[in-house]
């Protein structure tokens, strides 16, 4: 095979974990010089109880995969799933327990925006400083400094140092040095959570232009509508292993629907998860059967089933669907928006619904992201994406009714009688 | 359209099977130093040096005048209390003159020393976050240091015009004895921000190692004061033999013999590569446990 990119092979990577009462993350020496008399120890006492309390985490087990010059992948799976690993082993920053990567061509990789900016530095020594950690020669930079201002919008600003910057600048100044990276294969991060709609927009627009332009992209995020757009191929990993490959929207479909008991899938800062639990997610026909596809004329009931362990009065339900093309909000509702709360103060198993009528949302694909909050409280869950399902034509009064518009309910027509005055037009 | 489609020609070659650019496997047991790929990254190595140079005096009034500011001080302190109470011996020199310019070549080398030493443990996020030879950040700040020697340097040529002493011919050998001190720093450094990385103790000893190290090298004292029979084991110190060569050099004071020089150049070297062999062993797991 002369046109492989990457061809991974049996590729696995551990991690011991210690389970320390205090948790302390460094080790001190005398630590390691208290513990080596037990360890020596321990090595002609075979049979002894384990000492200490490590255990080996396969964080990647026996991974194989090939990716073909030119090919966008993507990488979709929990969190833990070993993605971040995965893309930290092919870009050398670890290494592999066991097995072997083979990598053809030089390779860059983005594991965060603006990784190395120094916020004392102005913006463009910033540029010249990010853009050779990301391992481009001085030579490239200067070549492609003008681009690069120009993308981040930042002209005026150059020469202050970057702690002066709105965060919104200081993204997009660090995006747009790793967009002008030229290596052959890119490996990127779940970048594109960063910064406003109309600037993720624009870095979308941007990857778009580099998988376009023949390079080899592999692309990790939980962000499944950008996935679907962007990459030819999916690769979804489970529990350190690869639990199928296959064109990406196929792909990212089969992936959605899956999810359904994962209480843990989207942990974001400030989440607690003690006080309820989503135990089920499904999308239901009027019948009651489970599908991830809708006719248009269909109605949707989108049904949550949770465990609640404490008694919440302020509970809050909330459901937001996005079109998968270009990732836009088409509809948010909560269970207050009628005044009447289905959640509060209720404790234990319970499903909560949901229904959007027929003629809501017009034909496409759709992501549906659930949310338990309380307002002006904390978030309690947050799973973004979770479902994905999408909306066919159907055939109504003979005609195909596709358009394309964002939503296409059907509204009411009527005869009426003329208006207009017909003795002083 | 006459012309050869070049791509096509080179389609039309027979195939070769293409070699990977990279091999991503486990590696075990000693690293080799990897030369050309050092080369490769020269233009990250100059940008670093340039982070570093820029950075430390940034939002300052003085800026680059704290570099000559701190040595001065300390070489008034000590000129007081070494030269004029405890009246230590100066190989002839004004104490000040001689107490300044041993400063000047222990402070490159302290200096050195620590900022390589805790480099690592600063930039974690760069070696959590991106690949690049590691060698490089301890490297980069060694090399900063480089612009404070030269401004202390013209502050000691500045002084010695004071005290009327001229530089001899044996200037001309004092890159050799500063490439001595950048040997042993950035060995001795290697050691301590490889060790830093696993355990932060390193990070605390080193500031109290660099305050023994000082007192135990002839900076507020001339080796001449070291009994004979101590001398050898003296000259074990590298940076005895570095900082009575700058002396030796620059003042033209003591008696510089070859056998203190052969053993500073075998210490340096072997403190330089046994850092450096260390790092590229233990390397590979910095991502994992910065």
């Amino acid at each position: 095979m002369s046109n492989l990119a990457i061809s991974v092979e049996h590729l696995s990577k551990s991690y011991r974990i210690a389970h320390q009462a205090n948790g302390a993350r460094y080790k001190t020496l005398r630590e390691d010089l208290m513990q080596m008399p037990k360890r020596i120890l321990s090595r002609f006492q075979r049979f002894s109880s384990p000492l200490s309390s490590s255990e080996t985490f396969w964080a990647l087990k026996d991974i194989s995969f090939e990716v073909k010059q030119g090919e966008v992948v993507g990488i979709i799976g929990r969190n833990g799933a070993g993605k971040s690993t995965l893309l930290k082993i092919l870009s050398r920053i670890t290494e592999p327990t066991s097995g072997q990567a083979k990598i053809y061509g030089r390779v860059g990789s983005l594991l965060e925006v603006g990784t190395g900016f120094h916020p004392e530095l102005t913006g463009r020594e910033n540029i010249f400083l990010n853009g050779a950690i990301l391992g481009m020669s001085r030579a490239e930079i200067r070549a492609r400094f003008d681009e690069i201002v120009a993308f981040a919008e930042i002209e005026k600003f150059l020469d202050t140092p970057v702690k002066r910057y709105s965060s919104g600048m200081y993204v997009r100044l660090a995006f747009a040095v790793a967009a002008h990276l030229d290596p052959e294969i890119l490996l990127v991060d779940e970048v594109l959570a960063v910064g406003d709609a109309e600037f993720q927009k624009k870095c979308l627009g941007k990857m778009k232009d580099i998988s376009q332009g023949g390079r080899t992209v592999v692309f990790v995020s939980h962000n499944l509508a950008a996935v679907s757009s962007l990459c030819e191929t999916a690769i979804w990993l489970a529990q350190g292993k690869v639990s199928s490959i296959g064109l990406a929207p196929a792909q990212v479909a089969n992936y959605a629907s899956h999810f359904l008991s994962l209480p843990t899938a989207k942990k974001t800062a400030g989440i607690t998860e003690e006080a309820i639990e989503i135990a089920h997610v499904s999308l239901r026909a009027p019948s009651g059967e489970l599908r991830t596809s809708f006719d248009q004329f269909e109605p949707i009931t989108i049904h949550i089933d949770v465990d609640c362990k404490t008694a919440r009065p302020q509970l809050r339900f909330v459901i937001r669907i996005r079109s998968t093309g270009d990732d836009t909000v088409i509809l948010e509702t909560t269970d207050w928006d009628l005044g009447s709360p289905v959640g509060k103060n209720r404790v234990g198993s319970y499903g909560v619904e949901c229904s959007l009528p027929e003629n809501l949302l017009s034909v496409g694909t759709y992501m549906l992201s659930i949310g338990i909050d309380e307002p002006r409280g904390p978030v309690h869950i947050l799973l973004e994406n979770v479902l994905s399902f999408v909306v066919t034509a159907a055939v109504h009064a003979g005609e195909l009714s596709e358009r394309n518009t964002i939503i296409s309910p059907c509204q009411k027509w009527m005869l009426a009688p003329y208006s207009v005055d017909q003795k002083n037009p | 359209m006459g012309a050869i489609n070049i791509e096509e020609v080179i389609s039309l070659a027979p195939e070769q099977p293409r070699l990977p650019t990279v091999i991503i496997k486990p590696t075990k047991g000693w690293a080799a130093l990897n030369l050309r790929e050092l080369w490769r990254y020269r233009d990250l190595l100059s940008i670093l040096i340039e982070r570093d140079i820029k950075l430390r005096y940034k939002q300052t009034a003085l800026g680059i005048v704290w570099v000559v500011l701190q040595p001065l001080i300390a070489a008034l302190i000590f000129a007081a209390i070494f030269g004029r109470l405890a009246k230590l011996p100066s190989d002839g020199m004004p104490y000040l003159l001689f107490v300044f310019c041993g400063l000047t070549a222990w402070n490159y080398f302290s200096q050195a020393l620590q900022r390589a030493g805790n480099s690592l443990v600063s930039n974690a996020q760069l070696v959590s976050k991106i690949y690049f030879p590691r060698l490089l950040i301890p490297l980069a700040h060694t090399l900063a240091v480089l612009v404070d020697f030269v401004v202390m340097l013209l502050v000691l040529f500045v002084m010695m015009a004071i005290y009327h002493v001229a530089p001899s011919i044996r200037i001309l050998a004092l890159p050799v004895f500063l490439l001595l001190a950048t040997l042993t720093a950035t060995g001795v450094a290697l050691w301590f921000s490889a060790l830093g990385v696993k355990y932060r103790d390193f990070m605390y000893a080193l500031p109290f190692l660099v305050q023994v190290w000082m007192y135990a090298s002839p900076v507020v004292y001339p080796m001449s004061l070291i009994p004979a029979r101590w001398q050898l084991w003296f000259a074990l110190n590298p940076a005895t033999g570095f900082i009575e060569g700058f002396r030796w050099s620059v003042l033209g004071t003591g008696a510089f013999d070859q056998r203190l020089l052969l053993i500073t150049i075998a210490v340096s070297i072997l403190s330089f590569l046994s850092g450096t062999f260390f790092f590229r062993r233990v390397e590979r797991s910095f991502a994992d446990v910065i």
